[in-house]
């Protein structure tokens, strides 16, 4: 419990969520992140599809693919399944 | 089925707003995640989720947060499928009245237990009911959300706390509950089976189960490493090799008439394609006890009865 | 102002239950057969295989199903409906604490009966007793026309914003499921105009937005989460403000209901029948009342100061009404038609008696377990009732106080 938690006359009844999880960044749970060799990539979207976190976009503008590291868990399953090998795990460097 | 065939491409996938939203506080390299993504990406308008209890009911609505970008409704452990039948008489009634207007989908979605075991009534009540609902089993063979039980979903061989590979009893005994054959047996318009893998072949499956007016059952397999002991960065092979050793065929059946899906038709086309069961069950902890000179006939016998449920699926394609 | 142009049925309870429902136009109703409750979901068939209702009747596999179903139409936005009995209550178990959890106001019809084993078909009281903490408000009803009544009411009760509970409606099995009654009835328009259109509270989304509370595209939310030691308390904090919201809306929907059809029942809480002067007071809920009543009167008539506490709402508990109006008793019976096993006396024993302990001088306060099983009992029995109070109130002796009304010893 944290001081910022509300009071029973606070909040919506019935325990409707106010927040999306989206406000809840999990990527400080991983070890390892993905780095993306961006002359490999063929950007066949596998990744983006397997990805359990959603933490891999497709840039229509720039037709490229872009890492979320604040959702990221680094799992490695874009890494395993990239048919062109252009995904590297590598320890987790981002702040925090 | 009523509509056309879904045409898509991977972009308009991508693009695609997630409705199962990041954030969520699944494993690492969880199966069932991905597969709850593919679900929502598959959606066609207006959609009602419910969820049974279970993992992926936990770690997408861990209060103040929610990990749906959809209405959804948890109520309890067995009874999604009853969830929906409300939910969809709702909107039934709510449509006669002229309340409502728009045509509303109802997904429910349930682990294996929720689905084999204590959701088979609740399951079998409303497909006998003949509500309009698309019902998904993500199967991870246990009971994860409570440590990695036993369910009628587990295949024999696995261990998991309540099926210990013991120095007498190799993990669990019994073979997996046969759960689609069962919805079959309802006669229900649409059953299928899918894994994340083939994630084109899966969501179009789900749109083919929604487009369906009446209930359609989908069981899609989703690997948990936490509970299968195995790499995180593996999840998505497993549900490849499942296809390729054919533990996990892949099929569909409009009207109970079956049909092999390309990713297992190939295998079926080319049969040396098909591999050992082995290749699957290696880095798999939960079958490592089977490796062992005591255990090792026991994968013999696995081998030889995924043979015989393989070649009775293909006669079965085949015959109708 | 009583009704102009009344009409009058023959009804059982059962049925005057499903004439409720059929008038109320429900949404939604999903329910299971279970004696004595089955004549509700015969009837209410009937009405849908005639044509005469609206309703999307929902006839599921199990009564874990149909309090699901219920209860996830009711979130839906849906009127909802269902009843069930004995087994079937304590089957819905689990998702009682659901339903009211979920505020889902959903209305159900108790026929009243025993609990294996053995098993009883018979009237008693156990089935809802032991649900009392399940957050469903209670009420008991005297007769077939209060169960008409009652179900009209309740969804202007649970529906209410501030109230937003489910609700159980208890007919004694038999007794009144089963009886034939001549039961007022009121148009369906008046029908209609009571209970209005289904209320919903507001409530926050995770897209800030301030939206009606349902399952509703156009304004996704989360229902049903996972509330951990932060949050959970505060929700059960807020059912408890619902239950004390609904003591203040019962009284409420009570005097309304009695503009309409001239008929109210005490102040829809508690119904006092001769209390006023009262030294020896029965408290009871359901149809034993209407018994004690004629027991009243002939003991007044020998000069006897006898009163009837008629328990209406069971929960919320009317813990205020029932300290007033016992205050001045000399002795009091509670009768139960439940056990609490290894407890101290019966549910409502303990609720009446709990009630009265912080006022300054309060009554003797006995207890009788009676008519378990649907077993008689008989006016001569339940005028030693009065009799042990007389005694009681006399010698000041209380004597036993747990004990057994047409028990062989
Ligand atoms: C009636 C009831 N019994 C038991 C439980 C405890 N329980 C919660 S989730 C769960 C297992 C869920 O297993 P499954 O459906 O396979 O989903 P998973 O967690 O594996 O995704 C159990 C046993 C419960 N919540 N309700
Ligand atoms: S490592 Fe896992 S979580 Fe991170 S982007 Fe790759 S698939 Fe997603
Ligand atoms: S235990 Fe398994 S199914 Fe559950 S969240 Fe973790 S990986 Fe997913």
């Amino acid at each position: 419990m944290s001081s910022k938690d509300k009071t029973w006359k606070e909040i919506s009844i019935a325990g409707v969520c106010p927040k999306s999880s989206e406000s809840f960044k999990t990527g400080d749970w991983k070890t390892y992140m993905p780095i993306l060799d961006t002359e490999k990539c063929i950007v066949c979207l596998t990744c983006v599809m397997l990805c359990p976190d959603g933490a891999i976009n497709w840039i229509p503008d720039t037709n490229k693919i872009s890492f979320d590291y604040t959702f990221c868990k680094g799992c490695g399953i874009c890494a395993n399944e990239c048919p062109a090998k252009a995904l590297t795990m590598k320890i987790d460097n981002t702040e925090g | 089925m009523t509509t056309q065939e879904w045409k898509f491409t991977s972009k308009d996938i991508a693009v695609k707003p997630d409705l199962f939203l990041s954030g969520h506080r699944a494993c690492a390299g969880c199966g069932p995640a991905t597969v709850m993504r593919l679900i929502m990406k598959a959606t066609r308008g207006p959609t009602i989720v419910t969820q049974a209890t279970g993992c992926m009911e936990v770690v997408s609505s861990i209060y103040p947060y929610t990990s749906w970008n959809v209405p959804w409704l948890h109520t309890a452990f067995e009874n999604a499928a009853a969830n929906a039948a409300g939910i969809e008489a709702a909107i039934k009634a709510m449509q006669r009245k002229g309340k409502l207007k728009e045509h509303i989908d109802v997904i429910a979605i349930a682990g294996d237990g929720g689905t084999f075991d204590i959701g088979l009534q609740s399951l079998s009540g409303a497909v006998e009911r003949g509500h309009d609902f698309l019902f998904v089993l993500y199967d991870n063979e246990g009971y994860m959300n409570t440590g990695i039980q036993r369910s009628g979903g587990t295949p024999s061989g696995a261990a998991t706390t309540t099926t210990p590979a013991g120095s007498v009893i190799p993990g669990k005994l019994e073979r997996k509950k046969p759960i689609t054959e069962i919805m079959l047996a309802h006669g229900m318009e649409y059953v299928a089976t899918a894994t994340p893998y083939y994630w084109k072949d899966m969501i179009t499956k789900v749109r083919k189960g929604l487009e369906v007016d009446g209930p359609a059952f989908l069981h899609v397999f989703a690997p948990c490493p936490r509970g299968w002991r195995s790499d995180q960065a593996k999840t998505m092979e497993y549900t490849k090799l499942a296809v390729e050793t054919c533990i996990f065929p892949v099929w569909e059946a409009v009207n109970g008439k079956k049909q092999l899906s390309t990713p297992s038709k190939v295998i079926a086309l080319a049969p040396q394609k098909k591999k050992p069961i082995k290749d699957y069950f290696k880095g798999q902890g939960r079958f490592r006890h089977l490796f062992t000179p005591k255990n090792i006939h026991v994968i013999d016998e696995l081998q030889r009865l995924t043979d015989e449920n393989w070649k009775k699926l293909l006669q079965n394609c085949e015959s109708k | 102002m009583a009704q102009q142009n009344k009409k009058t049925l023959a009804f059982n309870g059962d049925e005057a239950v499903a004439f409720a429902v059929k008038q109320c136009n429900v949404d939604v109703v999903a329910a299971y057969p279970i004696t004595p409750q089955t004549i509700i979901v015969e009837r209410f068939s009937e009405y849908v295989a005639n044509g005469e209702v609206q309703t999307q009747f929902v006839c599921t596999e199990s009564e874990h199903s149909a309090i699901t179903a219920s209860l996830s139409a009711s979130t839906t936005g849906a009127r909802t409906f269902t009843a069930s009995a004995s087994a079937g209550l304590a089957l819905m178990h689990e998702m009682l604490f659901v339903t009211s959890g979920s505020r889902a106001p959903v209305v159900m019809a108790i026929a009243n009966r025993a609990l294996s084993a053995p098993l009883n078909i018979h009237g008693d009281h156990s089935d809802s007793m032991a649900q009392r903490d399940s957050g469903w408000i209670q009420l008991y009803v005297e007769n077939a026309q209060e169960a008409y009544d009652s179900i009209i009411q309740a969804y202007k009760i649970a529906e209410s914003c501030d109230v937003s509970l489910p609700i159980m409606v208890g007919l004694d099995g038999f007794t009144l499921s089963h009886s034939l009654e001549n039961v007022d009835i009121l148009s369906d328009e008046a029908v209609t105009d009571f209970i209005g259109e289904r209320q919903l509270p507001q409530v926050l989304t995770h897209e800030g937005k301030s939206v009606p509370f349902k399952l509703d595209p156009k304004n996704p939310m989360t229902m049903g989460p996972v509330a951990f030691q932060n949050y959970y308390f505060e929700f059960k904090r807020q059912q408890e403000e619902g239950m004390k919201n609904a003591l203040k809306r019962i009284q409420e929907v009570n005097s309304e209901f009695a503009k309409i059809s001239g008929r109210c029942y005490g102040n829809g809480l508690i119904d006092k029948y001769k209390l006023e002067d009262a030294e020896v007071i029965v408290v009871c809920a359901g149809s034993t009342s209407g018994t004690l009543k004629v027991i009243v009167d002939e003991l007044r008539a020998c000069g006897v100061k006898a009163g009837l506490l008629r328990l209406r709402t069971f929960r919320p508990l009317p813990v205020e009404d029932l300290k007033n109006a016992l205050k001045n008793a000399k002795a009091v019976a509670v009768m139960d038609k439940s056990m609490s096993f290894g407890g101290f006396g019966g549910a409502i024993f303990h609720e009446v008696r709990h009630s009265l302990y912080d006022s300054p001088v309060h009554p003797p306060v006995i207890n009788y377990i009676y008519g378990l099983g649907g077993r008689d009992y008989s006016p001569s029995e339940l005028r030693i009732v009065f009799d042990d109070l007389a005694e009681i109130a006399k010698t000041g002796d209380t004597g036993k106080q747990v004990r057994y009304l047409g028990l062989r010893e």
